[in-house]
């Protein structure tokens, strides 16, 4: 179960954590994009935070899905229509909705990875935020399935989008500017598998509480 | 970082305004967007938008303007400009007979180009596109994103621009650009790589004795590293991997394209064009036209780019129609 307060939060905690690894992204995607996955992440979120007053009252679907405008607006890149859609498709599911059930939380990240493959024509494997958010929720449902807590299986499931992103790390990149490396991006961490750690890792901080 | 600048968050909004207090007579900025548009809109004729990230100066908006682009939409540094913006630009200058979009082959670009056509499209704007991807540096294939676009878009503006401008319909102009990107083929190299304020350091590290072969131009790595070697050897390595891509034939005819990447000097791209055109003629193909300068740049990096783009009758004509930007005149 989680409250719209929690939805608020954990977009805070998220905004947070993308200005204190705004560098690291940016490194990561030096090595095998064009370096500036932290930049537009943190100044997509930040904005997201400066608009949250003009939209936190409203139901957490219309919260989601200003979230997701905004960082279509103001992202840029591959990864503004990529983050921006997720969201706003996680927001489509929970329609009327302020608290959110276990299939609720599972059914939205079931809808934001859909948008995200449909709107990158990616799939898992190419090194990609795919190669995060999909183990992890893969993960979740087993552990629902096994008769864990939701808060356990977040728990759980941010660890299993680590493992995905030290997955990327062995496989060669054939979406987004990384593809051109070739086999140079063998070895590399992928930035946008990563960012999407740290997006469960905000949703386990804030499901511990 | 050694850089004029005042502010890493107000590059890409302060290079607009010095554009638009430089050059009032060819471009206007609509208001609350990074978009250039024509100051000289012109009726009854398919208009023109690209963009793309800020950073390639003179492209885009240094390229709007008469026989070429009607808009240019202009992202953060090496980002693509988002698609609200892209949907202004759309807006603007559209005159009824729809708009072209030319993108240049890039995840994000595609990504937000297409949802700004998908808004246009809401409001029953004719949208069509086309994506350049004339680097032959990246293998084209299932399994990659496929090939980047980059000088060679420069000819895609020009020729689609000149098409336009005589009335043809937007079926039309698009045809015409889709020749030129079948057409065109670009490599690049960069001898020292570029800082995107931001970031505040290099993309990559070269040292002294290395060169980095296939860039591309977002100071992303290119496909190979090797050392250093003259400008003819360097001109020799890319021309062959371009005429092998390209297999012009005797007789045949090209435009030619020595792009600096914003830190080369004239006199270091002029050599290498000499070398191009000893090739070229060597080879029996005849050059039409050659353009030498900085088009498509990567900021402050020390590199060039070689375009070869085969003409037919009337790419010829369309390329010598009349151009009239900040950053092409014709």
């Amino acid at each position: 179960m989680a409250t719209k307060v929690e939805v608020l939060d954990f977009i805070r905690l998220f905004a947070d954590k993308m200005t204190e690894h705004r560098q690291e992204l940016t490194d990561l995607d030096q090595a095998i994009g064009d370096g500036d996955h932290g930049i537009n992440m943190s100044r997509g979120m930040k904005a997201v935070i400066e608009k949250l007053p003009t939209f936190e009252e409203k139901g957490t679907d219309e919260i989601l899905k200003s979230v997701g405008m905004t960082l279509v607006s103001t992202v840029g890149g591959a990864s503004g229509p990529l983050y921006g859609t997720a969201f706003m498709k996680a927001g489509m599911v929970v329609k009327g909705k302020d608290e959110l059930s276990e299939q609720d939380i599972i059914n939205m990240f079931q809808e934001a990875i859909v948008g995200i493959q449909s709107r990158g024509k990616a799939v898992k494997g190419e090194k990609t935020m795919l190669d995060s958010i999909m183990p992890a929720l893969d993960q979740i449902k087993a552990s629902i399935e096994a008769g864990d807590s939701i808060e356990d299986a977040i728990v759980k499931g941010e660890q299993a989008a680590w493992d995905g992103v030290e997955f990327t790390k062995t496989i060669i990149a054939t979406k987004g500017r990384a593809s051109y490396l070739g086999e140079r991006s063998i070895g590399h961490q992928d930035p946008g598998a990563t960012s999407m750690a740290y997006l469960f890792q905000a949703a386990k901080e804030i499901a511990k509480k | 970082m050694k850089k004029f600048i005042n502010d890493v968050e107000n590059v890409e909004n302060e290079m607009l305004e010095g554009i638009v207090l430089a050059h009032p007579e060819y471009v206007t900025r609509l208001e609350g967007f990074d978009v250039l548009v024509r100051s000289d809109k012109k009726a009854g004729k398919v208009a023109l938008v690209s963009g793309g990230g800020s950073g390639h100066e003179p492209s885009h908006g240094g390229f709007v303007g008469k026989g070429m682009l009607d808009g240019a939409v202009a992202g953060s540094v090496f980002t693509s400009p988002t698609p609200d913006q892209v949907f202004e630009a759309i807006k603007a200058v559209d005159a009824g007979q729809g708009v072209l979009l030319v993108i240049k082959n890039y995840t994000g670009d595609i990504m937000n180009f297409e949802m700004a056509a998908e808004l246009a499209e809401a409001e029953g704007i004719k949208v069509v596109n086309v994506v350049t991807n004339d680097d032959v540096a990246v293998e084209d294939s299932l399994y990659t994103t496929g090939r980047r676009g980059v000088a060679g878009t420069v000819f895609v503006h020009k020729i689609a621009g000149a098409k336009a401008e005589t009335g043809a319909s937007l079926d039309d102009v698009k045809n015409t650009a889709e020749k030129v990107i079948a057409n065109v083929r670009t490599m690049g190299v960069a001898l020292k790589p570029c800082t995107v304020p931001a970031a505040g350091k290099p993309g990559f590290e070269l040292t002294e004795e290395e060169m980095e072969l296939g860039i591309g131009i977002h100071g992303e790595p290119g496909t190979e590293r090797k050392p250093i070697q003259t400008a003819d050897e360097i001109v020799d390595y890319l021309m062959e991997r371009i005429l092998k891509d390209m297999s012009p034939e005797t007789g045949d005819e090209v435009a030619v394209m020595v792009n600096g990447a914003g830190a080369t000097p004239p006199m270091e791209l002029y050599i290498l064009n000499r070398r191009v055109q000893q090739i070229l003629a060597e080879k029996g193909i005849k050059v039409f036209k050659t353009f030498v300068g900085d088009y498509m740049t990567s900021i402050d990096m020390a590199g060039a780019s070689i375009t070869l783009l085969k003409l037919d009758d009337e790419l010829k004509e369309l390329l010598m129609a009349e151009a009239d930007t900040i950053g092409f005149k014709m």
